[in-house]
């Protein structure tokens, strides 16, 4: 990367982490990405803001901020964005960066990402009941409105299963994801 | 008779001599070097100054060829060419080595500068003293002019040329001139209405004795060079015969096919198969619309010929060639409406009451579909909100990266005639505010003050689908207000897309009709953008208008005056020196093989059926050398870049293995990185 | 025409009704579905989140099985964000080095290799488009969905990102409308067709979630939608499992079923619905589907004649329908 920012800047550490993320620093700020954004309403800052904060190195407020936690991942903003940013991909690098500093305030939604990932690094498939208990039985069941019945329904259609389901080759993923796990610059 | 070569190293201030001991190199090259009878330095070699020394050396020393160590050719070769030639030496006899551009700017290390500049200098030295006295082929210039495209550039350029004596062709290619501006209802940021300062001088151009309008016509094919072009143009059947024809218009009135009018109206209005595009079209004769002609495709109808009154009405009527001779072009064809169902959440085509900047002037023109009233799709509605939208397929990698220029001012000035005329609340959504030129800063602060809303937010989309109390029937534009950091949906009955200007659907196939380049995005290259913006590297071929670039009318009108300018210049000096570092064919070499012929970039080389040979125009070669090297025959050669001289170069960069002096230059290390 | 076949976890149980109806649907098709041996987790949209190089060695996995297993060229994936997953991770390999080097290093240690573009990731949505055909696909149609308004619902992650200058349109593609009207429905075009179901959202932020998957059906409904039919597991979990809790949160009464477009086909085809896993569905699709050869398809209206005083301004030259 080259221009004035320094390389230790945390525009520089963000661009770092994401693949293709080098046209961050041409963000016009146009605010098509926050005009998108079909959750941008809840979002403390909206991605757009975000980035100039990045770009303004306020490191702290950015990786407490609720933004990255509440992209649903629909990719408006990259397909619209007039530059080339990959913002969804920028969502989940300041994810996995306030993870790993501790950084969120509402500790729900990242320990939602970490009991599914447990699942699948037991499993190596998704359990659907699993996660619900072990996440909600931790989480205020009661906020979560709807669990409940929904999970209910979901029974009485044969839609969810008590037990997981596992992979033969768990022994082949695991070595797989630990390798993965060991390899720097998540 | 041995030469007396001058040298002259330049400092150029600490460029060079930053790094170079041009001291020292003017004493190495004295000593060292064969036939050097002077060798200076000095601080500023281009300076009168440091010309004056050459000429001065020339007349005092005898000297019979010289070598300037400075900048580049590119820059200085005219200007101590003509130092030369002012103290009576042949131009061409004049040599410059890049001390600046291939030494210092390209290392810091002096010691590996100091090695490549005696090598260099030593090379211009043996080269020099093999240098002929060349002199340029001067061409008669054709006084006639072409101005391709009747838009107000075109139109410009045509009338400076005429009201100056010259006789000018314009080719224009739809039925009328007038171009974009005649289709605008104002203009910014003085509100003029585009008619009425255009059609003046469309009428001066319809009635000009110099100047020989050939409207609903194209140019087929260019051949030649500066000072004499061969044109080729093509008069498209109007099916009207102009001389009969009074214009009265009753032809247009009885014919019974209507159609929507994709190009003037914008597709926001109608006209018939037999029609002209606007009422005060020049010239006035209509066109009869083949492909949506009753006639045409069913034999039957033929209202217009049974109502004409002085039979002016041909069916029969072929289209027609014509040649002619000029003298030099000038391409004024102007640009096209970005597409903006590519940009498909903005609902363009699919939502009715969107609209471009196009369809729009179209709507407020009171000549155009509406009579000039503000209306929704129906017809009828009038807006009692509208937004307007920036940068739609501008600033956008997916379309256009650059900026279209006139897009904020138009948005202003859309909003002031919509709330002149409706009273409607309007609202701008951009990026950017860049009202740039004269008296557009005031007009943004005018609309300011008439009450115009700026949301800075690009609009992410316009949907039909309300959320909210207040949307439901509405348009809502939904986009971030980054002044406040939050997301706004805008109810609003009508929609104005701010639409990129782009290049002609067919730019790069005129450039190629006429040998100029494009850049990437399409538009025409100039020569150099900040110092020769009407001129393009192909001598006299000139660009003027939105085809060099999006810009609005002041510029394209001073870019049409300044190209205008630039061919009187051409035509009162009455001759145009071509070049004479060109390419010539030894015929008694030549086997006729015709590998070269399609091998020059410029067409230069024809072939002579009744000689067996090929043979090259002087006047269209540009001296690049690849014929020269692709002869098999080595028949060709390139003057001022012959055999001996390219060898005698090179022997003089190899300076000190020829001498064997035991001498070895230590291989260059590479470049540090990034150095 | 073979496939390797990628059904993801959640067909496996939520979304069994999508597996079956693809199933059954395939070899009239003249598709032949051979699901990857010992697939895992794709990750969903949660393992990017903690860690990436293990997020795409994840997905890596399924890649080298199916390239090993050699059944195809082609990998179709039935659920969106599988979908989204899998050309990403390939897509990446393909462009970025230092993404190659570090996923194949970690599939290495399971003895496992992956070379980016060996494998064509489809949507099963797109293959049945692309490969099947709308002809080929009409002249299976034995009952037609005459009497049945339905809106397709792309939903975000099969028409983005497009990579490489895709052709589908990404805000208002025409595919799925097309195949529904092809199996006879009437199709209900109803303007938030890519908008976002929410995905994981119910479980970060209920509100958030609802308020996305309400907008969602309460324009389908507007449109007086009978169907919504899906082409992902999780677009029909949001919108259907927990359309009560919407409901109840808004105080609306939408009464949408959400059925996957591989049941719709097998419906036209003559297949009984318990065969298709309808019945499955929490929002009970019978009533809408008990409106199937009921009404009389509306003769269309013959376009009326312009008025002579008709003011209208024409409206922009539309684009062809994909």
């Amino acid at each position: 990367m080259h221009g004035p920012s320094s390389d230790e800047s945390f525009m520089a550490e963000v661009i770092a982490t994401t693949p293709g993320a080098e046209t961050l620093i041409t963000c016009l700020q146009c605010g098509t990405c926050g005009g998108s954004c079909p959750s941008g309403a809840d979002m403390d800052h909206t991605p757009r803001h975000l980035f100039a904060m990045i770009s303004a190195g306020m490191r702290e407020e950015v990786l407490r901020s609720n933004t990255p936690w509440y992209c649903v991942a629909c990719y408006y903003c990259t397909a619209r964005c007039p530059k080339d940013i990959p913002i969804t991909d920028l969502m989940y690098s300041l994810k996995r960066m306030a993870v790993r500093e501790k950084l969120y305030d509402d500790r729900d939604a990242p320990d939602w990402s970490k009991s599914f990932i447990g699942m699948v690094d037991s499993y190596g498939r998704s359990f659907e009941f699993g996660l619900a208990t072990r996440y909600h039985l931790t989480h205020h069941p009661l906020r979560k409105v709807g669990v409940g019945p929904m999970a209910l329904d979901m029974f009485s259609k044969d839609r969810m299963s008590l037990k997981p389901d596992r992979i033969k080759g768990m022994g082949q993923l695991r070595a797989i994801l630990d390798t993965a796990k060991s390899q720097e610059a998540m | 008779m041995a030469e007396r070569v001058g040298v002259y190293v330049c400092h150029c201030g600490s460029n060079i001599a930053g790094t170079v001991d041009v001291e020292g190199l003017a004493h190495w090259a004295k000593d060292n070097l064969d036939g050097v009878t002077v060798a200076r330095d000095y601080k500023f070699m281009c300076s009168s100054l440091g010309q004056e020394l050459i000429e001065q050396d020339i007349k005092e020393q005898g000297l019979t060829r010289v070598v300037v160590g400075a900048c580049s050719p590119h820059l200085h070769e005219k200007t101590f060419r003509r130092a030369c030639a002012n103290a009576g030496m042949n131009p061409y006899l004049c040599h410059m080595v890049s001390l600046r551009e291939q030494v210092s700017w390209v290392t810091s290390d002096k010691g590996l500068a100091y090695d490549k500049a005696k090598a260099l200098i030593s090379a211009g030295v043996r080269r020099v003293q093999l240098h002929e006295e060349l002199e340029p082929t001067e061409v008669p210039v054709n006084p006639n002019t072409l101005v391709v495209g009747g838009g107000i550039a075109g139109i410009q350029s045509a009338l400076e040329l005429a009201d100056a004596g010259y006789q000018v062709y314009l080719v224009e290619r739809e039925p009328s001139i007038g171009g974009h501006m005649a289709q605008f209802d104002k203009t910014f940021p003085t509100l003029d209405c585009a008619a009425c300062i255009l059609t003046p001088k469309m009428s001066d151009v319809g009635g000009h004795p110099n100047i020989h309008l050939l409207s609903y016509s194209e140019v087929e094919e260019v051949t030649g060079y500066v000072g004499s072009f061969h044109v080729r143009l093509k008069k498209k059947a109007r099916y009207i015969k102009e001389d009969d024809c009074t214009g009265c218009g009753i032809c247009i009135e009885k014919c019974p096919k209507r159609v929507v009018d994709e190009v003037f109206e914008a597709g926001l209005g109608y006209r018939k198969a037999v029609y002209r595009p606007f009422p005060q079209a020049i010239p006035k004769y209509p066109v009869i619309d083949r492909a949506n002609c009753t006639y045409f495709e069913r034999g039957t109808c033929r209202a217009c010929e049974k109502f004409c009154p002085t039979n002016a009405i041909d069916f029969e009527q072929a289209d027609t060639y014509l040649d002619l001779e000029v003298g030099n072009i000038i391409l004024a064809t102007g640009y096209d409406l970005f597409d903006t169902t590519q940009i498909p959440q903005y609902g363009y085509g699919r939502l009715a009451n969107v609209f471009t900047s196009l369809e729009f002037e179209r709507m407020c023109n009171a000549a155009g579909p509406t009579e000039g009233k503000i209306v929704l799709r129906d017809g009828v509605t009038q807006p009692k909100s509208v937004a307007l939208i920036h940068c739609v397929g501008s600033r956008d990698k997916r379309h256009h990266p650059y900026c279209s220029a006139v897009c904020c001012m138009s948005a202003l000035k859309f909003g002031h005639l919509v709330m002149e005329k409706t009273g409607a609340e309007v609202t701008s959504f951009y990026i950017d505010m860049r009202p740039l030129h004269k008296n557009y800063e005031e007009f943004y602060d005018r609309l300011q003050q008439e009450g115009m809303h700026f949301i800075r937010g690009r609009a992410a989309e316009v949907t039909d689908a309300a959320r909210l109390p207040g949307e439901d029937g509405k348009l809502i534009v939904q986009a971030e207000d980054t002044l406040i950091g939050r997301q706004r949906r805008v109810p609003v009955d009508m929609v104005i897309l701010l639409g990129a200007l782009q290049p002609r659907a067919d730019a790069r196939e005129t450039a190629i009709r006429f040998g100029i380049s494009c850049s990437i995005d399409g538009w025409f290259t100039e020569r150099h953008p900040k110092l020769d913006p009407v001129a393009t590297m192909t001598d006299g071929l000139f660009i003027a208008g939105t085809c060099q670039g999006p810009k609005d009318i002041p510029d394209s009108v001073a870019q049409g005056a300044a190209a205008a300018s630039r061919v009187q210049g051409m035509i009162s000096s009455g001759t145009v020196m071509i070049e004479p570092i060109v390419a010539s064919i030894d015929e008694a070499r030549c086997s006729g093989c015709r590998i070269c012929n399609n091998m020059c970039p410029f067409n230069a080389i024809d072939y002579l059926e009744d000689r067996g040979v090929s043979f090259i125009n002087a006047a269209l070669c540009k001296g690049c050398g690849t014929c020269v090297a692709a002869c098999p025959a080595m028949a060709i050669t390139g003057a001022h870049f012959n055999y001996a001289q390219i060898t005698a170069e090179l022997e003089g960069i190899l300076y000190d293995a020829m001498r064997g002096n035991g001498h070895a230059v230590a291989a260059p290390e590479p470049a540090a990185a990034g150095g | 025409m073979r496939y390797a076949y990628y059904p993801g976890c959640s067909l496996t149980r939520s979304a069994e009704p999508y597996d079956l109806s693809a199933k059954a649907i395939a070899a009239p098709l003249g598709l032949s579905l051979q699901e990857i041996d010992d697939w895992n987790c794709c990750g969903a949209t949660e393992y990017i989140s903690i860690n990436r190089n293990a997020a795409y060695a994840l997905v890596g996995r399924n890649l080298a099985l199916a390239a090993r297993q050699g059944v195809s060229q082609d990998l179709v994936a039935p659920c969106s964000a599988c979908f989204l997953n899998l050309r990403k991770v390939d897509h990446y390999m393909d462009k970025y080095p230092a993404v190659r080097e570090k996923t194949n290093a970690a599939l290495a240690a399971g003895d496992l290799h992956y070379e980016p573009g060996s494998m064509h990731v489809r949507h099963l949505l797109d293959v049945v488009v692309e490969d099947v055909g709308y002809e080929a696909l009409q002249t299976r149609v034995v009952r037609p969905l005459d009497g049945l308004r339905v809106a397709p619902y792309y939903g975000c992650l099969i028409v983005r990102p497009q990579w490489n200058g895709g052709e589908v349109d990404t805000e208002y593609p025409t595919h799925l409308d097309r195949l529904l009207r092809t199996l006879g429905a009437e199709v209900v075009d109803f303007p938030l067709k890519t908008h976002c179901c929410g995905g994981h959202m119910t479980q970060i932020s209920a509100d958030t979630a609802y308020e996305l998957i309400r907008r969602l059906l309460h324009n389908a409904s507007e449109y007086e939608a009978d169907i919504i039919v899906t082409a992902c597991p999780m677009c029909q979990l949001n919108l259907d499992a927990y359309q009560s809790q919407v409901n109840r949160h808004f105080g609306t009464d939408f009464h949408l079923p959400v059925l996957y477009f591989t049941q719709m086909i097998g419906l036209a085809m003559g297949m009984a619905p318990a065969d298709l896993g309808i019945g499955r569905e929490i929002v009970s699709a019978a009533a809408a589907l008990g409106k199937i050869g009921q009404a009389a398809p509306a003769s269309p209206a013959a376009a009326p004649r312009r008025k002579r005083d008709d003011k209208a301004l024409p409206m922009p030259r539309q684009r062809e329908e994909a």
